[in-house]
Protein backbone atom coordinates (compact mmCIF):
# COMPACT_ATOMS: atom_id res chain seq x y z
CA UNK A 1 0.00 0.00 0.00
CA UNK A 2 3.01 2.29 0.26
CA UNK A 3 3.50 2.44 -3.72
CA UNK A 4 2.67 5.85 -5.17
CA UNK A 5 2.17 6.06 -8.58
CA UNK A 6 4.47 8.76 -9.69
CA UNK A 7 2.03 10.10 -12.24
CA UNK A 8 -0.24 11.31 -9.60
CA UNK A 9 2.15 12.57 -7.15
CA UNK A 10 3.21 14.74 -9.92
CA UNK A 11 -0.32 16.13 -10.99
CA UNK A 12 -0.74 17.30 -7.49
CA UNK A 13 2.63 18.67 -6.01
CA UNK A 14 2.60 19.43 -2.57
CA UNK A 15 4.71 22.32 -3.06
CA UNK A 16 4.79 23.75 -6.83
CA UNK A 17 8.97 24.52 -6.27
CA UNK A 18 8.21 27.72 -7.99
CA UNK A 19 10.72 30.00 -6.26
CA UNK A 20 8.94 32.69 -4.87
CA UNK A 21 5.32 31.42 -5.74
CA UNK A 22 2.57 30.64 -3.75
CA UNK A 23 0.15 27.52 -4.75
CA UNK A 24 -3.03 28.19 -3.50
CA UNK A 25 -4.07 24.90 -3.54
CA UNK A 26 -6.43 23.61 -0.93
CA UNK A 27 -4.50 23.51 1.89
CA UNK A 28 -3.56 27.14 1.67
CA UNK A 29 -7.17 27.92 0.63
CA UNK A 30 -8.46 26.33 4.10
CA UNK A 31 -5.86 28.05 6.03
CA UNK A 32 -6.95 31.26 4.18
CA UNK A 33 -10.48 31.40 4.37
CA UNK A 34 -11.61 34.01 7.26
CA UNK A 35 -8.98 36.33 6.04
CA UNK A 36 -10.01 35.92 2.07
CA UNK A 37 -13.71 36.23 3.13
CA UNK A 38 -12.96 39.45 5.03
CA UNK A 39 -11.28 40.88 1.87
CA UNK A 40 -13.95 39.56 -0.43
CA UNK A 41 -16.33 41.90 1.62
CA UNK A 42 -14.36 44.78 0.29
CA UNK A 43 -15.91 45.03 -2.77
CA UNK A 44 -19.24 47.15 -0.68
CA UNK A 45 -17.99 50.08 -0.23
CA UNK A 46 -19.95 50.05 3.44
CA UNK A 47 -17.58 47.51 4.33
CA UNK A 48 -14.55 49.08 3.54
CA UNK A 49 -15.77 51.93 5.88
CA UNK A 50 -16.36 49.99 8.62
CA UNK A 51 -13.33 48.22 8.41
CA UNK A 52 -11.36 51.63 8.67
CA UNK A 53 -14.19 52.52 11.41
CA UNK A 54 -12.79 49.91 13.67
CA UNK A 55 -10.45 47.30 12.36
CA UNK A 56 -9.86 44.90 15.04
CA UNK A 57 -13.59 44.73 15.95
CA UNK A 58 -13.84 44.33 11.70
CA UNK A 59 -11.33 41.43 11.75
CA UNK A 60 -12.45 39.55 14.91
CA UNK A 61 -16.10 39.12 12.96
CA UNK A 62 -14.39 37.36 10.88
CA UNK A 63 -12.55 35.30 13.02
CA UNK A 64 -9.40 35.54 11.44
CA UNK A 65 -6.56 33.68 13.02
CA UNK A 66 -3.04 36.06 15.22
CA UNK A 67 -1.13 35.42 12.13
CA UNK A 68 -3.25 36.85 9.27
CA UNK A 69 -4.44 39.72 12.43
CA UNK A 70 -0.90 40.79 12.27
CA UNK A 71 -0.24 40.58 9.03
CA UNK A 72 -3.14 42.66 8.55
CA UNK A 73 -1.83 45.40 10.91
CA UNK A 74 1.17 45.38 9.29
CA UNK A 75 -0.31 45.58 5.20
CA UNK A 76 1.95 42.90 4.92
CA UNK A 77 2.03 41.16 1.76
CA UNK A 78 3.91 37.98 1.81
CA UNK A 79 2.99 37.94 5.49
CA UNK A 80 -0.70 37.76 4.43
CA UNK A 81 0.31 35.27 1.43
CA UNK A 82 1.94 33.03 3.99
CA UNK A 83 -1.03 32.81 6.31
CA UNK A 84 -3.34 31.78 3.30
CA UNK A 85 -4.36 34.97 1.31
CA UNK A 86 -4.88 34.70 -2.72
CA UNK A 87 -3.65 37.76 -4.10
CA UNK A 88 -7.37 38.87 -6.05
CA UNK A 89 -8.76 38.87 -2.31
CA UNK A 90 -5.75 41.31 -0.89
CA UNK A 91 -5.86 43.41 -3.74
CA UNK A 92 -8.92 44.63 -2.63
CA UNK A 93 -7.71 44.59 1.01
CA UNK A 94 -4.30 47.12 -0.09
CA UNK A 95 -6.90 49.01 -1.99
CA UNK A 96 -8.41 50.32 0.87
CA UNK A 97 -5.13 52.28 1.59
CA UNK A 98 -4.83 53.40 -2.55
CA UNK A 99 -1.62 50.63 -2.76
CA UNK A 100 -1.93 49.23 -6.44
CA UNK A 101 -0.34 46.18 -7.83
CA UNK A 102 3.23 47.85 -8.82
CA UNK A 103 3.03 49.25 -4.94
CA UNK A 104 2.38 45.55 -3.90
CA UNK A 105 4.85 44.20 -6.37
CA UNK A 106 7.86 47.11 -5.04
CA UNK A 107 6.93 45.72 -1.26
CA UNK A 108 7.33 42.19 -2.05
CA UNK A 109 10.15 42.59 -4.17
CA UNK A 110 11.87 44.64 -1.80
CA UNK A 111 12.23 47.49 -3.96
CA UNK A 112 10.80 50.80 -4.50
CA UNK A 113 8.30 51.43 -7.15
CA UNK A 114 10.34 53.23 -9.54
CA UNK A 115 12.49 50.22 -9.11
CA UNK A 116 9.92 47.42 -9.52
CA UNK A 117 8.79 49.73 -12.78
CA UNK A 118 12.24 49.84 -14.32
CA UNK A 119 12.46 46.03 -13.66
CA UNK A 120 8.54 45.37 -15.98
CA UNK A 121 10.32 47.74 -18.15
CA UNK A 122 13.06 45.91 -18.55
CA UNK A 123 11.25 42.43 -19.71
CA UNK A 124 10.47 44.19 -22.62
CA UNK A 125 13.76 44.29 -24.23
CA UNK B 1 -27.98 28.73 -38.95
CA UNK B 2 -25.49 30.35 -36.45
CA UNK B 3 -22.29 31.08 -37.35
CA UNK B 4 -18.53 31.44 -35.34
CA UNK B 5 -17.16 34.14 -37.37
CA UNK B 6 -14.09 34.28 -35.46
CA UNK B 7 -11.78 34.65 -31.73
CA UNK B 8 -10.39 37.53 -30.51
CA UNK B 9 -7.98 37.19 -27.29
CA UNK B 10 -7.14 40.08 -25.32
CA UNK B 11 -5.14 41.26 -22.18
CA UNK B 12 -7.81 42.76 -19.87
CA UNK B 13 -5.81 44.58 -17.07
CA UNK B 14 -7.67 46.43 -14.89
CA UNK B 15 -5.01 49.65 -15.55
CA UNK B 16 -6.74 49.66 -19.35
CA UNK B 17 -10.02 50.41 -17.54
CA UNK B 18 -8.81 53.10 -15.91
CA UNK B 19 -7.22 54.55 -18.59
CA UNK B 20 -10.34 54.16 -20.50
CA UNK B 21 -12.37 55.81 -17.80
CA UNK B 22 -9.92 58.95 -18.00
CA UNK B 23 -9.86 59.73 -22.06
CA UNK B 24 -5.89 58.38 -21.71
CA UNK B 25 -5.59 56.29 -24.70
CA UNK B 26 -2.95 58.94 -26.67
CA UNK B 27 -0.71 59.13 -23.80
CA UNK B 28 2.85 58.39 -24.10
CA UNK B 29 2.52 55.26 -21.63
CA UNK B 30 -0.38 54.36 -23.18
CA UNK B 31 -0.21 54.87 -27.00
CA UNK B 32 1.73 51.98 -27.72
CA UNK B 33 -0.77 49.67 -26.35
CA UNK B 34 -3.81 50.88 -27.87
CA UNK B 35 -2.54 51.15 -31.23
CA UNK B 36 -2.76 47.85 -31.33
CA UNK B 37 -6.49 47.82 -31.14
CA UNK B 38 -8.36 49.47 -34.35
CA UNK B 39 -7.33 46.76 -36.88
CA UNK B 40 -9.01 44.44 -34.08
CA UNK B 41 -12.55 46.91 -34.34
CA UNK B 42 -12.23 46.86 -38.10
CA UNK B 43 -12.15 43.59 -38.13
CA UNK B 44 -14.87 42.90 -35.89
CA UNK B 45 -17.31 45.56 -37.49
CA UNK B 46 -16.66 43.92 -40.91
CA UNK B 47 -17.23 40.30 -39.41
CA UNK B 48 -20.29 42.18 -37.99
CA UNK B 49 -21.03 39.83 -34.54
CA UNK B 50 -24.42 39.48 -32.88
CA UNK B 51 -23.33 37.99 -30.03
CA UNK B 52 -19.93 37.56 -27.69
CA UNK B 53 -19.05 34.49 -25.83
CA UNK B 54 -16.93 36.07 -23.26
CA UNK B 55 -14.59 33.50 -21.53
CA UNK B 56 -13.14 34.69 -18.88
CA UNK B 57 -11.76 34.52 -15.16
CA UNK B 58 -13.72 35.93 -12.28
CA UNK B 59 -11.25 37.62 -10.05
CA UNK B 60 -13.71 37.43 -6.71
CA UNK B 61 -16.42 39.56 -7.79
CA UNK B 62 -19.04 37.06 -8.13
CA UNK B 63 -17.55 33.86 -7.22
CA UNK B 64 -16.03 32.94 -3.73
CA UNK B 65 -14.19 30.22 -2.57
CA UNK B 66 -17.43 28.73 -0.45
CA UNK B 67 -18.22 27.55 -4.00
CA UNK B 68 -15.74 27.65 -7.00
CA UNK B 69 -17.26 26.36 -9.98
CA UNK B 70 -14.22 24.99 -12.44
CA UNK B 71 -16.44 26.08 -15.58
CA UNK B 72 -19.63 28.43 -15.08
CA UNK B 73 -21.61 29.26 -17.95
CA UNK B 74 -23.80 32.59 -17.39
CA UNK B 75 -27.35 32.02 -18.65
CA UNK B 76 -29.06 35.57 -17.38
CA UNK B 77 -30.77 38.21 -19.35
CA UNK B 78 -28.31 40.70 -18.64
CA UNK B 79 -25.01 40.71 -16.92
CA UNK B 80 -24.01 43.71 -14.34
CA UNK B 81 -21.16 44.85 -13.41
CA UNK B 82 -20.25 45.79 -9.63
CA UNK B 83 -17.50 47.70 -7.30
CA UNK B 84 -14.66 45.42 -7.27
CA UNK B 85 -13.15 47.45 -4.29
CA UNK B 86 -10.20 49.29 -5.97
CA UNK B 87 -11.96 51.66 -7.95
CA UNK B 88 -12.52 50.68 -10.92
CA UNK B 89 -15.44 52.59 -12.27
CA UNK B 90 -18.56 50.56 -12.62
CA UNK B 91 -20.16 49.67 -16.36
CA UNK B 92 -23.94 50.04 -17.48
CA UNK B 93 -25.42 46.05 -18.10
CA UNK B 94 -24.52 43.80 -20.43
CA UNK B 95 -27.59 42.02 -22.34
CA UNK B 96 -26.91 38.38 -22.36
CA UNK B 97 -28.78 35.37 -24.79
CA UNK B 98 -30.51 33.41 -22.60
CA UNK B 99 -31.80 30.92 -25.37
CA UNK B 100 -27.93 30.44 -26.48
CA UNK B 101 -26.67 30.17 -23.12
CA UNK B 102 -29.38 26.93 -22.94
CA UNK B 103 -28.07 26.06 -26.00
CA UNK B 104 -24.16 25.87 -25.24
CA UNK B 105 -24.99 24.45 -21.91
CA UNK B 106 -26.99 21.95 -22.91
CA UNK B 107 -25.12 20.62 -25.49
CA UNK B 108 -22.09 20.92 -23.39
CA UNK B 109 -23.59 18.84 -20.29
CA UNK B 110 -24.26 15.95 -23.99
CA UNK B 111 -20.18 16.26 -24.45
CA UNK B 112 -19.63 15.30 -20.81
CA UNK B 113 -18.57 19.14 -19.57
CA UNK B 114 -20.46 19.40 -16.68
CA UNK B 115 -20.74 23.34 -16.17
CA UNK B 116 -22.32 25.35 -13.62
CA UNK B 117 -25.33 27.61 -14.45
CA UNK B 118 -25.31 31.09 -13.35
CA UNK B 119 -29.12 32.90 -13.89
CA UNK B 120 -27.63 35.44 -11.94
CA UNK B 121 -23.85 36.38 -12.58
CA UNK B 122 -21.86 39.98 -11.53
CA UNK B 123 -18.80 40.14 -14.84
CA UNK B 124 -15.51 41.76 -13.41
CA UNK B 125 -12.92 43.57 -14.86
CA UNK B 126 -11.92 40.55 -17.29
CA UNK B 127 -15.38 40.59 -19.08
CA UNK B 128 -16.11 44.55 -19.40
CA UNK B 129 -12.38 45.88 -20.27
CA UNK B 130 -11.92 43.56 -23.20
CA UNK B 131 -15.48 44.46 -24.71
CA UNK B 132 -14.63 48.50 -23.91
CA UNK B 133 -11.26 47.76 -26.08
CA UNK B 134 -12.81 45.94 -28.70
CA UNK B 135 -16.22 48.36 -28.88
CA UNK B 136 -15.73 51.34 -27.27
CA UNK B 137 -18.64 53.67 -26.14
CA UNK B 138 -20.50 50.49 -27.24
CA UNK B 139 -20.20 50.85 -30.62
CA UNK B 140 -22.02 47.41 -31.65
CA UNK B 141 -25.59 48.71 -29.66
CA UNK B 142 -27.71 45.10 -28.81
CA UNK B 143 -24.98 43.34 -28.80
CA UNK B 144 -25.66 40.16 -26.88
CA UNK B 145 -23.68 38.33 -24.13
CA UNK B 146 -22.72 35.13 -22.93
CA UNK B 147 -19.78 34.98 -20.33
CA UNK B 148 -17.89 31.94 -19.51
CA UNK B 149 -16.38 32.07 -16.06
CA UNK B 150 -12.92 29.63 -15.50
CA UNK B 151 -11.38 29.59 -12.49
CA UNK B 152 -7.91 30.62 -12.04
CA UNK B 153 -7.95 31.27 -8.63
CA UNK B 154 -7.48 28.05 -6.51
CA UNK B 155 -5.56 24.83 -7.63
CA UNK B 156 -6.63 22.89 -9.27
CA UNK B 157 -7.17 24.47 -12.28
CA UNK B 158 -8.31 22.92 -15.44
CA UNK B 159 -5.24 22.10 -17.58
CA UNK B 160 -4.65 23.93 -20.96
CA UNK B 161 -5.54 20.60 -22.84
CA UNK B 162 -8.97 20.67 -21.10
CA UNK B 163 -9.83 24.12 -21.95
CA UNK B 164 -9.04 23.58 -25.51
CA UNK B 165 -11.22 20.59 -25.90
CA UNK B 166 -13.75 22.99 -24.03
CA UNK B 167 -13.24 25.58 -26.78
CA UNK B 168 -14.15 22.85 -29.01
CA UNK B 169 -17.35 21.91 -27.41
CA UNK B 170 -18.49 25.41 -27.62
CA UNK B 171 -17.61 25.26 -31.16
CA UNK B 172 -19.62 22.84 -31.57
CA UNK B 173 -22.59 23.80 -29.29
CA UNK B 174 -22.35 27.05 -31.42
CA UNK B 175 -22.54 25.71 -35.18
CA UNK B 176 -25.64 23.62 -34.14
CA UNK B 177 -27.20 26.15 -33.11
CA UNK B 178 -30.56 26.54 -35.35
CA UNK B 179 -31.09 30.46 -35.24
CA UNK B 180 -29.47 32.75 -37.37
CA UNK B 181 -26.79 34.75 -35.93
CA UNK B 182 -23.19 35.34 -36.19
CA UNK B 183 -21.03 35.13 -33.05
CA UNK B 184 -17.66 35.79 -31.81
CA UNK B 185 -15.54 33.93 -28.71
CA UNK B 186 -13.50 36.95 -26.77
CA UNK B 187 -10.61 35.10 -24.62
CA UNK B 188 -9.34 37.43 -22.40
CA UNK B 189 -6.27 37.83 -20.11
CA UNK B 190 -2.46 36.87 -19.95
CA UNK B 191 -0.07 36.81 -21.28
CA UNK B 192 2.95 36.32 -18.56
CA UNK B 193 2.65 38.33 -15.48
CA UNK B 194 2.72 37.66 -11.91
CA UNK B 195 1.61 39.48 -9.09
CA UNK B 196 2.05 37.84 -5.68
CA UNK B 197 5.19 36.86 -3.97
CA UNK B 198 9.11 37.83 -4.19
CA UNK B 199 8.67 36.56 -7.56
CA UNK B 200 5.92 39.24 -8.30
CA UNK B 201 6.94 41.22 -11.64
CA UNK B 202 7.74 38.26 -13.82
CA UNK B 203 6.98 38.75 -17.45
CA UNK B 204 8.71 36.26 -20.00
CA UNK B 205 9.06 37.93 -23.91
CA UNK B 206 10.00 34.61 -24.96
CA UNK B 207 7.21 32.80 -23.91
CA UNK B 208 4.36 34.97 -25.11
CA UNK B 209 5.81 36.04 -28.33
CA UNK B 210 6.01 31.87 -28.89
CA UNK B 211 2.43 31.03 -27.63
CA UNK B 212 1.23 34.49 -29.71
CA UNK B 213 2.42 32.49 -33.05
CA UNK B 214 1.83 28.93 -31.67
CA UNK B 215 -1.66 29.33 -31.29
CA UNK B 216 -2.54 30.17 -34.65
CA UNK B 217 -0.65 27.44 -36.30
CA UNK B 218 -0.09 24.40 -33.54
CA UNK B 219 -2.22 25.35 -30.79
CA UNK B 220 -2.47 21.39 -29.77
CA UNK B 221 1.64 21.95 -28.67
CA UNK B 222 0.35 24.65 -25.85
CA UNK B 223 -1.96 22.24 -24.52
CA UNK B 224 0.81 19.82 -23.67
CA UNK B 225 1.48 22.23 -20.74
CA UNK B 226 0.62 21.52 -17.44
CA UNK B 227 -0.76 24.26 -15.58
CA UNK B 228 2.17 24.21 -13.04
CA UNK B 229 4.34 25.02 -16.28
CA UNK B 230 2.31 27.67 -17.07
CA UNK B 231 2.54 29.25 -13.60
CA UNK B 232 6.11 28.33 -14.24
CA UNK B 233 6.46 29.77 -17.48
CA UNK B 234 4.00 32.48 -17.95
CA UNK B 235 3.67 33.39 -14.37
CA UNK B 236 0.92 32.73 -11.55
CA UNK B 237 -1.52 34.86 -13.61
CA UNK B 238 0.36 34.03 -16.31
CA UNK B 239 -2.35 30.86 -16.86
CA UNK B 240 -5.19 33.27 -18.38
CA UNK B 241 -3.42 31.99 -21.20
CA UNK B 242 -6.07 29.11 -20.77
CA UNK B 243 -8.99 31.52 -21.77
CA UNK B 244 -7.06 32.13 -25.35
CA UNK B 245 -7.09 28.15 -25.55
CA UNK B 246 -10.83 27.31 -25.54
CA UNK B 247 -11.42 30.97 -28.15
CA UNK B 248 -8.83 29.03 -30.07
CA UNK B 249 -10.54 25.53 -29.58
CA UNK B 250 -14.31 26.82 -30.48
CA UNK B 251 -12.40 27.79 -33.85
CA UNK B 252 -11.98 25.57 -37.33
CA UNK B 253 -7.92 24.20 -36.99
CA UNK B 254 -7.45 26.35 -40.13
CA UNK B 255 -8.32 29.52 -38.59
CA UNK B 256 -6.55 32.35 -39.84
CA UNK B 257 -4.71 35.23 -38.16
CA UNK B 258 -5.93 38.59 -39.17
CA UNK B 259 -3.68 40.70 -36.69
CA UNK B 260 -1.85 40.31 -33.48
CA UNK B 261 -0.01 43.24 -31.29
CA UNK B 262 2.43 42.95 -28.30
CA UNK B 263 3.12 45.53 -26.04
CA UNK B 264 4.91 45.41 -22.50
CA UNK B 265 4.47 46.90 -19.69
CA UNK B 266 0.94 47.54 -19.16
CA UNK B 267 1.09 47.72 -15.18
CA UNK B 268 2.76 44.65 -14.24
CA UNK B 269 1.85 42.65 -17.29
CA UNK B 270 2.95 41.72 -20.74
CA UNK B 271 -0.17 42.49 -22.89
CA UNK B 272 -1.07 40.29 -26.24
CA UNK B 273 -4.16 40.86 -28.18
CA UNK B 274 -4.67 38.24 -31.33
CA UNK B 275 -7.49 38.42 -34.10
CA UNK B 276 -8.40 34.98 -35.82
CA UNK B 277 -10.59 34.63 -38.19
CA UNK B 278 -12.70 31.39 -38.28
CA UNK B 279 -12.52 28.80 -41.92
CA UNK B 280 -15.10 28.49 -44.01
CA UNK B 281 -17.56 25.97 -42.51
Amino acid sequence: MSYRDPLVTAAKPRSCAIPGTYWFDGALALKGYPLNKMCYSFNEATNRAAFLEDEEDYCARFGLSDEQRDAVRRRDVLALLESGGNVYYLAKFTGIFGLGVQDIGAQQTGMSVEEFRAKLQAAAV
Amino acid sequence: MARLVGAICTSHIPAIGHAIARGQEQDTYWRPFFAGYPRARDWLSEADPDVAIVVYNDHGLNFFLDKMPTFAVGAAPEYRNADEGWGLPTVAPYPGDPELSWHIIESLMNEEFDVTSCQEMLVDHAFTVPLALLWPGRSRPGLRTVPVCLNTIQHPLPSPLRCYKLGQAIGRAIASYPQELRAVVIGTGGLSHQLDGQRAGFINKEFDLMCLEKIVSDPRALTRYSIRDLVLLAGTQGVELISWLVARGALDERAAKVHSHYHLPVSNTAAGLLVLENAAA
